[in-house]
């Protein structure tokens, strides 16, 4: 299996220097003001300073098209779609800030160790406190939703094969119920491990 | 350490018979080995020994401290190693992973940074530290599973067949990463060869111990029953 999209590069560029806080706030703050976002110009500067920051980041042209490719699936219809009931304009705006805020994200998560984005997380959950929030569980939560995509992909190419090997090409059924067996079975054994490393409660 | 195993009978929910039965043993030595067929109640044996499985009927002690009431203080002292190391490693990178075990243990930063820095240069992974997790072989993984545990520094190392899913290079690494460490462990395994050299192995069929002894009396023992 390849590289899962968004996965922490190692590197000492600015941006791999800066605290996960101001990355995520920044993530944030753009995210807000994207929906004042109205033209095609301004979308395409959007875009333009996002793969800026790729480039201050030093991550290779590779990466940036692994982190584009997922996208096309939902990018292109909804471009179309945009073309046909709202004109060029429209479409080149929605794609543009959708683009622009995903490769964004994933340029967050791929110059911040995962620890630290949970640290940050785990830091604003403290102050959910009196509300009941168990601010290690949130961490917790979210490095196990990380950690869970590749292995989830793992065993859907596992599935996959097995299905081809029995001549099962397409049936959803066959492809599904072992799928979620497995991702059970694999839970089962992953909540033991974490009750054996001392997260038992 | 030492071990009690009294009275001990365990039954899942759900299921009528006993997967292990009648058990009393105490266990000091400082490699001690078990061996059985599928099924025959070793890994849930082994899974008591830090309270993952707390028996129905009996008691299981760790230097004194019962399971039962004292789970979470005996897995403090009892690391445990499974078979698949996938579902093990929690964390995306190797060194986070390992870092990991640490959170709860009211470290400072810097400490946590240099306990994972030793333990990985100490078991050769120091240069895949910032690497993906998932995309180690499965002999990396099972290294990183291995020291993910040893970072916490147990006092008693439990491991439910470690080498089952691994070929033979990695079997020897892991066997030798084994007879290295300071710490008392207990060995689930099916490759005999792991536990020739041990202080002590017990050998397991369908639901009970029926040999505890020496290896090369428990190895023939357990060679009589499969044949």
């Amino acid at each position: 299996m390849t590289g899962v999209v968004g996965l922490y590069r190692p590197g000492t560029s600015v941006v791999h220097r800066l605290p996960a806080g101001v990355k995520l706030a920044g993530l944030a703050v753009v995210g807000a003001v994207s929906v004042m976002v109205g033209t095609p110009v301004r979308a395409a500067a959007l875009v333009a300073c996002v793969l800026a920051g790729y480039a201050v980041a030093r991550l290779p042209l590779s990466l940036l098209w692994a982190s584009v490719r997922p996208l096309l699936w939902v990018a292109v219809p909804l471009g179309v779609f945009q073309v046909v009931v709202a004109g060029w304009d429209r479409a080149a705006v929605v794609v543009g800030v959708l683009l622009a805020l995903v490769l964004l994200a994933n340029l967050v998560t791929l110059t911040t160790r995962t620890t630290d984005l949970i640290d940050v997380v785990v830091g604003l959950a403290r102050r959910l406190r009196f509300t009941g929030v168990d601010p290690e569980r949130v961490g917790l939560l979210l490095s196990l939703g990380i950690r869970s995509v590749p292995l989830v992909l793992e065993l859907a190419g596992e599935v996959r094969e097995a299905q081809h090997a029995r001549g099962r090409g397409a049936s959803a059924r066959a492809f599904a119920v072992p799928l979620i067996v497995g991702a059970l079975r694999r839970a089962d054994e992953m909540g033991d491990a974490l009750a054996a490393r001392g997260f038992d409660d | 350490m030492l071990i009690e195993v009294s009275g001990v009978t365990h039954t899942y929910a759900g299921r009528r018979e006993p997967v292990v039965r009648d058990l009393d043993v105490r266990l000091e030595e400082h490699r001690i080995g078990v061996i059985g067929a599928n099924g025959s109640g070793k890994s849930t044996f082994a899974r008591m020994l830090n309270g993952l499985v707390v028996p129905s009927e009996g008691t299981v002690s760790v230097e004194g401290r019962d399971t039962r009431r004292h789970g979470r203080e005996v897995r403090r002292d009892v690391g445990f190693c499974f078979t698949d190391p996938d579902s093990q490693i929690v964390m995306p990178t190797v060194a986070e992973d390992v870092a990991f075990g640490l959170r709860r243990r009211g470290l400072s930063k810097a400490e946590v940074a240099a306990r994972v820095e030793d333990v990985l240069r100490a078991h050769g992974l120091a240069q895949h530290a910032d690497h993906a997790a998932h995309l180690l072989s499965g002999g990396q993984k099972q290294l990183l599973a291995l020291t993910s545990v040893l970072v916490t520094e147990p006092r008693l190392l439990v491991m439910d067949e470690p080498t089952t899913l691994l070929d033979l290079r990695n079997t020897r690494m892991v066997a030798d990463l084994v007879a290295r460490l300071p710490q008392q462990v207990v060995l689930v395994t099916h490759d005999l060869d792991l536990v020739a050299g041990f202080d002590r192995v017990l050998v397991f069929d369908e639901s009970r111990l029926v040999h505890d002894g020496a290896p090369a009396g428990a190895l023939r023992h357990y060679r009589e029953l499969m044949s």
